[in-house]
């Protein structure tokens, strides 16, 4: 899930989901938001994988990829969290 | 169907104009949408002196502030209209008895709140409430990297000390934590030190500032600014510690602009995507803009922001490029710069209207470098202390 200092939230004045971080904001697309929000601290990644192919009817493998990389991304900037080291 | 995350605004330290990558997506974007990010001085009372403060010679006092009403009225204001991160800045935003209920309306209304502070009134208790109120991310000011130098530049005894500890507790809180550490001729020696202190200290980033001369700094100028072998010398260890701190500490690094040939693109450009709100409630293009006399600036009391960020006169006489005078107006980098600093052209050359001195094509240039070179060269070591009472020279103690 998103570190308590990265807040997805959608932007009502300009229309788009953003990630808010220190000093900077992050425009994520549609498929950057449906993983966010999949992340809810419950699901693992593999799970979050399945359901976003069973909803494309799409290869799982190409799927899992693209989930992998978007996340280990945010991850390495720091902006990830593990579920129990956050407050709810 | 890759995803993609767009590094959408660097609100005060990359020059990428991340407001437009925003606006474009609407494809409506406004020459003048709404900032991201909004800076509000919640007061000029600080404990610190330091002699480059960035508030104006002329500070507001407590009895002018905005009520915690105000404030709160203004922080609802601003998420409606489409800001998203709030800089709680000073003076020291925490003399403000009601920072806790400032920061909790903040989170109330979803904006992304950051504590920029001295740490120096902090308690662990109050800076616990301040997360609990949902404080995003603290930012800390350092004046070197050991107590000497340090306590010296900010005018207060056992400062660094204090600030070495509030650290700490943040990152116990698990708070964010930036460290700031404005560097100048008499602090430089010790930049090595400060990024290691940084380190050390498990901030996530690090901006080394070098000062920026209005206001308090033009003041103490002949004791602040750096020679040109202190620059190259910042400039080399700051390159290496990127590399070798990759991915443990991210550093930016503002360059002193009277050693460039171009201008700094200040505030991202007059009136384009920042704004400032005073203790008092004025909005201002950059937290230096009173600095320049003659333009007038509108308040919160009396206006909605978003009319005075549309109307206000003194946000519309340097926005976009139609003000400028030549060598600008034909000038290919004029959309990359939007001409540099304002405040700084009216400092050195008494009109704001003046192609900024930073840069190489100014007249003016060469005079005014060769200038600050010589005061760098003078050696003149006393401050002149950021206070009420216009500044207060700093005692004869080092043979100066």
């Amino acid at each position: 899930m998103l570190a308590r200092h990265a807040k997805l939230k959608f932007d009502e004045a300009r229309q788009v989901w953003v990630i808010l971080v220190p000093e900077r904001v992050l425009a994520p697309d549609e498929i950057a938001v449906e993983i966010l929000q999949l992340c809810d601290g419950v699901r693992n990644v593999d799970q979050i994988i399945d359901v976003l192919a069973a909803k494309y009817a799409a290869d799982r493998s190409l799927i899992g990829a693209d989930v992998i990389a978007m996340l280990r991304d945010l991850a390495e900037k720091g902006f990830l969290a593990e579920a129990q080291d956050t407050k709810p | 169907m890759s995803p993609t995350l767009t590094d959408a605004s660097r609100v005060r330290a990359d020059p990428s104009d991340g407001l437009a990558v925003l606006e474009a997506r609407k494809s409506q974007a406004e020459t003048f949408g709404i900032p991201l990010a909004v800076l509000a001085e919640l007061t000029h009372r600080c404990p610190l002196q330091c002699p480059y403060c960035s508030n104006p010679l002329e500070l507001e006092r407590g009895g002018a502030e905005l009520t915690t009403d105000e404030w709160k009225r203004v922080l609802s204001e601003l998420a409606k209209i489409g800001v998203l991160q709030i800089h709680f800045s000073g003076g020291e935003p925490t003399a403000r008895k009601d920072l806790i209920e400032i920061v909790q309306h903040a989170t109330n209304v979803g904006l992304y709140s950051n504590l920029i502070t001295s740490a120096v009134l902090l308690t662990k208790d109050k800076l616990a409430a301040v997360a609990d109120a949902g404080l995003c991310h603290v930012q800390i000011s350092f004046q070197g990297s050991e107590s000497g130098v340090a306590d010296r530049v900010a005018g207060l005894k056992d400062a660094h000390t204090k600030k070495i500890e509030v650290a700490g507790w943040a990152r116990e809180l698990g708070l964010p934590l930036t460290v700031n550490a404005v560097m100048h001729r008499q602090n430089l020696f010790q930049l090595a030190d400060v990024i290691q202190m940084a380190v050390d200290l498990d901030a996530d980033r690090l901006e080394v500032a070098n000062v920026q001369y209005y206001g308090w700094a033009l003041k103490n100028r002949a004791a602040l600014m750096p020679t040109m072998e202190q620059i190259d010398e910042a400039s080399r260890i700051v390159e290496e510690a990127e590399v070798r701190l990759k991915g443990i500490l991210a550093i930016d690094y503002v360059v002193p602009d009277y050693y460039a040939l171009r201008p700094k693109k200040c505030m991202g450009g007059w009136g384009r995507q920042f704004f400032n709100i005073s203790p008092s409630g004025k909005i201002l293009p950059c937290h230096a803009a009173e600095t320049i006399t003659g333009l007038k600036f509108e308040s919160v009391r009396d206006h909605p922001i978003a009319w005075i960020w549309q109307n206000s006169e003194a946000f519309n006489r340097y926005r976009g490029t139609g003000w400028m005078p030549e060598p600008c107006q034909s000038c290919e980098y004029k959309e990359a710069d939007y001409g540099g600093c304002r405040c700084q052209a009216f400092a050195l050359t008494g009109n704001a209207g003046n192609t900024d001195p930073a840069c190489a094509l100014s007249p003016v240039h060469e005079q005014i470098f060769r200038a600050a070179m010589n005061e760098a060269a003078g050696g003149d070591r006393r401050f002149i202390y950021r206070n009420f009472s216009g500044g207060t020279l700093e005692a004869d103690t080092h043979g100066a």
